[in-house]
């Protein structure tokens, strides 16, 4: 019955899970840093990333193991396919958080011309949606991830009035010009992260029913 | 199968017992002709015996019956009229252990042709020399003819098996377990040439090793107690079988 290729197909589970809530963490800091000015939050975010970047790479090391000694076949393949991929995503969700991280810094001594709630907003959708996705992975339960997906276009649809509202800030007063192009980005970072969760999701209906789906 | 591809060997509602016990049920698939087609399933699936229907070797086992239709290039080879022989020249057979005739390299590929009555010289070294180079061994043993074929390795014995096969000019190769008695150098060069010897000839393999099925079909029955659980390309049995007994036995989560 393979008992250590399901043990070691848990570990693996376990590992991404893992990997996932440090990202969670990570996106959560780097947007209550933004929202509190606090820096202290804000360095540890951007301080920490090659924390995540060893584990995505063990991940990964895992998964070329797993292949070479296990030789996986149907839906062993996908998993372990589709997880490497997953963690590769999650890295970059990561990498984005730390950015935002890093104008949380730059805008920390101004005040902010009004106080932000959409981006906050974003930021609690983009965590949940990988808390959930990861769900849906643990379950496999392919409804949830299709609905997790469909949660992104929220996200867009916020992204786009960010940019509309901080658009006017800019005509108005030139002086907000430099903060608000700042949270256009943060905003486009919510987004692309947003879209990396969409492909998390895209890849656990795949390991699932072996149907790949683009939503 | 494919709709462009040609059936050369149909089998329908196949059936085979031994005395009181039915070993295979229900068997129904066609297999293309210049393709190979690899039968997996546990030990006692019924597998190797339905290979030896293909050929009619059951027939030398006492107390076996057969029903339902197995159809050769449009012949049904249980009808009365079949000349087991000529069928069996038709159909060569490969077995999982080498078993060279005890004489020489010459005398076991030339057995064959000489048995269907070939005395010409020239044309029995024509056939050997063919034989040998179809089955990868030519250059390696083409300097000693004369010596004993027990005196090669057991990989080149099985090429020189499969050339003793390919010597009375068959349409149809089954392989029962070629490569299991063989080390990966020898197994690889077997692999190499399946794959050579599909554009010439049909090709059926009972194989224990999905890796193997995997590499060299083109497409893959699943056997399991006597009937056939899935039967398709061997990329879709393997990326995305369609019953859960065929993903269970492809992942080893079976039994």
């Amino acid at each position: 019955m393979r008992k250590s290729f399901e043990h070691q197909l848990e570990d693996l589970n376990q590992d991404l899970l893992k990997l996932g809530s440090m990202v969670e963490e990570r996106i959560h800091k780097a947007i209550t840093a933004l929202k509190n000015k606090n820096d202290e939050l804000a360095q540890q975010v951007v301080e920490n990333d090659d924390e995540i970047d060893d584990y995505q790479m063990e991940i990964e090391q895992e998964c070329i193991n797993l292949t070479a000694l296990q030789q996986p076949v149907a839906k062993d393949l996908r998993r372990i396919n589709m997880v490497s991929k997953m963690a590769t995503d999650l890295e970059r969700i990561a990498d984005l958080a730390q950015n935002i991280a890093e104008i949380a810094l730059e805008l920390s001594a101004s005040d902010y011309v009004k106080p932000l709630v959409d981006l906050p907003k974003m930021g609690e959708i983009a965590q949940e949606m990988i808390h959930d996705a990861l769900d849906a992975f643990v379950n496999s339960n392919a409804d949830k991830a299709k609905e997790v997906a469909q949660r992104d276009s929220k996200i867009n649809d916020l992204d786009e009035q960010i940019l509309r509202e901080l658009l006017t800030y800019m005509v108005e007063d030139p002086k907000t010009v430099q903060q608000s192009n700042d949270l256009i980005f943060v905003s486009r970072y919510l987004e692309r992260i947003g879209d990396h969760v969409t492909n998390i999701c895209e890849d656990i209906v795949y390991i699932i029913t072996a149907e790949r789906v683009s939503y | 199968m494919m709709e462009n591809e040609t059936k050369t060997i149909e089998i329908k509602d196949l059936d085979f017992y031994y005395g009181d016990f039915q070993a295979l049920e229900n068997v129904t698939f066609d297999i293309p002709e210049n393709k190979v087609t690899a039968l997996i399933g546990p030990s006692g699936c019924g597998k190797s015996t339905f290979l030896r229907t293909i050929n009619r070797m059951n027939d030398l086992i006492d107390g076996t019956r057969v029903d339902g239709d197995v159809i050769v290039e449009g012949d049904d080879i249980y009808k009365d009229e079949i000349d087991v022989v000529e069928l069996r020249k038709e159909v060569g057979m490969v077995f999982q252990e080498p078993n060279p005739f005890p004489k020489s390299i010459y005398d076991n590929i030339a057995y064959g042709p000489r048995a269907h009555g070939i005395t010409d010289t020239e044309k029995l070294d024509e056939i050997v020399e063919n034989s040998l180079k179809h089955a990868a061994l030519w250059d390696e043993v083409d300097d000693r003819l004369d010596q004993s074929a027990i005196g090669i390795s057991g990989g080149q014995q099985q090429r020189l098996c499969i050339a003793r096969a390919l010597a009375v000019d068959p349409d149809i190769l089954l392989m029962d377990e070629p490569t299991s008695a063989l080390d990966p150098v020898a197994t690889a060069k077997i692999e190499d040439l399946i794959d050579d010897l599909k554009e010439e000839y049909t090709i059926v393999i009972v194989t224990h090793s999905m890796q193997q099925a995997a590499r060299i079909s083109d497409y893959t029955a699943f056997f399991l107690m006597g009937e056939v659980i899935e039967h398709g390309p061997t990329q879709k049995i393997f990326e995305k079988p369609e019953n859960q007994k065929t993903e269970d036995y492809i992942t080893g989560r079976f039994g």
